[in-house]
This record gives structure tokens, sequence and C-alpha cells, in this order.
């Protein structure tokens, strides 16, 4: 069967030259502890100093301000956790939204249970926070703001910019968490204007289990959740992930290289898909912001029907997607992205995300568009909340014959 | 995670549908937990002569719906009471466990019929 992947939110596969060095590094004479004196340490640890180099070049950053970490949760959980304890003399007091990933929101939560002060701002009807917010959160307790840079679920960019400008006007760090926009839109942390910042490998054609922490210099942190050896400049202990490392600084130079032309052709696929599901589709609504979205992220939510439904009868045709339905997410609850944009819970349960990758094409989203016609239609029909919509079978139904009244339909 | 039976009665699911003069209706489930089941029955010399299903919810929510459709068929209401949401998800071949509770309803909106119907039947009578 044809497949098309529109996941790659999710994830993405993994480029051919990044696998390659990964390869590299887990052969031939690329084995060694970069710890070590001898000559094999000393070749990898050359190795890990290139990839340092290339993710600190492609967010505007010096390689010493970055730490490698097993991915985006470690580097989140590290960079909150870590100016938590290193500030909690000067204050107790959080920033956050309630759109944040459960990597932020859970680790700050879990803090609030250890005597921090956690403010969750709400988000407008786009996902996205009001920087007027966040400043008028700001006490003389507030030590951290943290706020995603664009989100995971609806593809909204938030202000980081402003919000930086607040956080340094007020003497507050702040960290953005920035696995879902690095790769697809420019990411500089001196344009951005944080202190601290989050990526992830897996989500720009890298390996999954390698991320790295932005930590400026200078700033009030410490590392506060591993105890062990003295790797990263003693900020994380750990023998090194050697490979992905190496494959981590690999893929971060081809995204920031071929940042504008991919932005450019995804942009275009993903204007073409949401104008065609919006004009195809009856009663479905496009959730995060219309313009201030990323790139390749497209996300909806269509009344009557269910989301988990709707990825069944999207993989039985090829299609690979995602949704925030409950079904889906492994709670009872849908997504708390789409419950703080103010979207119903019955709505929420109807919500499918579609995320391309340089890899799609305009075929992929004409296909699609026809599958999901069908499928929309199909599960409608079946819904006892949508009232014009009568279920039909074919005929040549065998089930539906040993059933015996699915004759009498059309 | 579904077996081959879910995805079977998901993908061509048994009787479909609304019974306009139905002698039972019952409904579960409500649309801010995700399913809603909607059964319609038709009752002659107490058995289930007919019944038919719309669904709001999940795949396994629209395959225990589509499977209860066919293992009360035909059968008296005593014997269509009696069946309970675990035999529904067994009949299956099971189901992943966090969708034995939010999805599992269909024997209750098979007995939210069956008492809409006898509680017709005894105001006539």
């Amino acid at each position: 069967m044809k497949r098309i992947y529109l996941d790659h939110s999710a994830t993405t596969p993994v480029r051919s030259e990044v696998a390659e060095i990964m390869y590299k590094y887990l052969t031939e004479d690329n084995f060694g502890n970069p710890t070590s004196l001898h000559w094999f340490g000393r070749k990898v640890r050359k190795g890990i100093d290139e990839a340092r180099e290339k993710v600190a070049k492609s967010i505007g950053a010096n390689a010493k301000e970055i730490i490698f970490t097993s991915g985006g949760t470690e580097a989140d959980n590290m960079a909150i956790h870590g100016v938590a304890m290193a500030n909690k003399n000067k204050g107790n007091h959080i920033i956050t939204t309630a759109v944040e990933h459960h990597a932020v929101l859970n680790t700050v939560k879990a803090l609030g249970k250890q005597g921090f002060t956690v403010t969750i701002l709400p988000v407008d009807k786009y996902g996205a926070v009001r920087a007027e917010d966040v400043s008028a959160a700001i006490t003389d307790k507030t030590i951290l703001i943290t706020i995603m840079h664009a989100n995971n679920e609806v593809g909204t960019i938030m202000p980081i910019e402003e919000i930086g400008v607040i956080a340094r006007s007020k003497g507050v760090l702040f960290h953005t968490d920035a696995v879902q926009s690095f790769g697809k839109i420019p990411v500089d942390v001196n344009k951005l204007g944080v202190d601290l910042l989050t990526i992830s490998g897996h989500k720009i054609h890298g390996p999954k289990g390698i991320g790295a922490l932005y930590v400026r210099r200078g700033t009030k942190w410490k590392q506060s959740l591993f105890h062990g050896g003295g790797q990263e400049g003693l900020k994380r202990a750990g023998t090194e992930n050697v490979p992905g490392i190496l494959a981590l600084g690999l893929a971060s130079e081809l995204a920031a290289a071929n940042l504008e032309k991919d932005n450019n052709y995804l942009k275009v696929l993903r204007d073409k898909l949401i104008k065609d599901v919006l004009e195809k589709i009856d009663q479905v609504e496009l959730t995060g912001h219309p313009v201030q979205r990323l790139p390749n992220h497209a996300s909806f939510t269509f009344r009557f029907i269910e989301g988990e439904s709707m990825l069944l009868s999207l993989d039985m045709k090829g299609i690979a997607a995602s949704s925030g339905s409950a079904c889906t997410s492994g709670s009872l609850e849908p997504s708390h992205v789409l419950l703080a944009m103010g979207i119903s819970h019955e709505i929420a349960h109807g919500s499918l995300r579609i995320t391309l990758g340089i890899g799609n094409n305009n075929q992929d989203i004409e296909y699609f568009i026809k599958e999901l016609s069908v499928i929309v239609d199909r599960l409608r029909a079946m819904s006892p909340l949508d009232p014009d919509n009568e279920f039909s079978q074919s005929s040549d139904c065998v089930s539906c014959k040993e059933s015996g009244s699915c004759n009498n339909l059309a | 995670m579904y077996s081959e039976k879910v995805m079977d009665h998901f993908e061509n699911p048994r009787n479909v549908g609304e019974i306009i003069d139905a002698d039972g209706v019952g409904q579960v489930g409500n649309p801010t937990c995700g399913d809603i089941m909607k059964i319609y029955i038709k009752v002659n010399a107490d058995i289930i002569e007919d019944i038919k299903f719309k669904t709001f919810g999940c795949g396994a929510a629209i395959a225990t719906s589509s499977i209860i459709t066919e293992m009360v068929k035909g059968k008296t209401l005593d014997e269509a009471l009696s069946i309970s949401n675990k035999q529904v998800a067994a009949a299956l071949d099971g189901l992943p466990p966090k969708k034995m509770h939010c999805s599992n309803l269909a024997a209750d909106a098979v007995q939210a019929a069956i008492e809409d119907y006898r509680s017709k039947s005894n105001n006539k009578s």
C-alpha cells in the first residue's frame, strides 16, 4: 500500500547523511569514550566538539553554551529545575502557559509541590499567550518564565521576542522550548532574547534520544537532576551519546542551511491543504493561528466525529496523522491545549493534526483530501450527533449480508 | 493495539442506522467523554427482531456497538439483558485496557433500549 506520512510533529525520518554519521560513530575506530585521554577517546572528543559548534551556530549561540541531553524532555526538566534550584534564595515564582508540552507543564507542577508558586497563563482562541499577561504576572518573587516557541498541537507561534524584552527588563530568566520551531522557522537565542532554550534531534530529521539545552553564559542555573561524573563541563553527568551527538550536530547544520528553502516549500503545501480541507468539508475549523503558525502545520476540528476513528480510517488508507482526542491521549480528557483555547470537550474530541515534511508533495495532499472527505462523511453518517447524515454501505459487503439488515440500505 | 476483530467491525460495522418506528431507544455516554452510543430495537413477542446503532466515538466504541447488534439480534429480551460489557469485549477478542471503561458501553446501551421498550409497553397496558 501507498504510505503517506503526515505526522512530522511527532517525529521525522532520519536523513541518510545523518544515519551515516551515526553508523560511523558506532563502528570503525570511533567507539572511544570521549573522557578518555588516549587516541580513541580524543578521536571522538573531536567529533563532539565539532557537533557542539554546529548546534551552537544553528541557534546563534556559543559552543560553550550547549549541553547535550537525552532529548527535549530532559532539556526542559534540566532548564526549569536548574533555574529553580539556583535561584530559590531570590524567589519562588515561575510563570508558564496552559498549552505547554507536558515536559514543561509537569515539571513546573512538580516544583509547585516543592514550595514554588506557579502561574499558568491562559491563551487566546488561537493558543497564543499575550505578552502583556506575562508582564502582569511578574512579581518580585518571579525567577523564571518558561514558554514554548511554537505549539506542537496547533502550530501557533508565541510572541517570544516580545516576552524576551519583558523578561530582560524585569531581570527574570526566560526559557523557551523550541522543539517544534527549530528547523522550521528561524531560532536565534539573541533575537528571541532567551536565557535557556530546548531543542530535540528527532524533530529535525535526526535520531531519537538526543537533544540539547542552551544556557546563556552567566545565567544563574545549575545542574540539579543527575548526580555523576563530570561530563558536559559538569553540567550533565553520564557518558556522552556519541553517535547521537554527532547526528544532532549534522542534523542541526542541515536544518539551518535548508531553513528558508524548506520553509517556503512547506508553506505552499500547507496553505493548499488548509484551503482544500476548509473548502471541501463542512463543519470543520482550523485550530491555531491562521498566520502565526509553523509552516508545516495544519490542525482542525471536525464536528460530530471522534479523532481516533479518523486516524484509524486514515491509517487504513495508508495515511499517518495524529489527534488530540481523549482516545489517543491515554486519558479520558481531550487535549489540554484545545481545552485551554476555549474549545469544548465535544469538539476537541474531533481534532486532527496534519504536519508536513520535506518528503511530502502535492499528490500527497490531493490523496489525503480525497480520502479524508470520504472518511468524514462515513463517520458522520454513523454518528448520532449529526442530524443531516444517513449511513449507506455498499451492498457487496459480506458482513452486512450476514447481519441481514444492511441490504435495505442503499 | 486493536484485535483483527475490532478492526473488522470498525471497517465494516454491522447494523448501522436508525429505526424510525423503533419500539425502544437507548442512549448512553456523553459527548464530553467522547463516546455516545444510541441503540434502536424492534421487538416482537419478547424477541429483538431488528436492531440498529449510531455511535460517536473511537474505534472501540464503534466496534463494540457493531458486535453487540449481532450478539442480541434474534435473542429474547432477557437473554439480551444478560450480556455484559465484558462479554462484548471478549467477543471482540479483547480491548486495550484503557478502552475497557471509556468505550465499552454497548451492553449498557442495549439495556437502556430494552428498559425504554419495557417502560413504553407498561404505559400502554
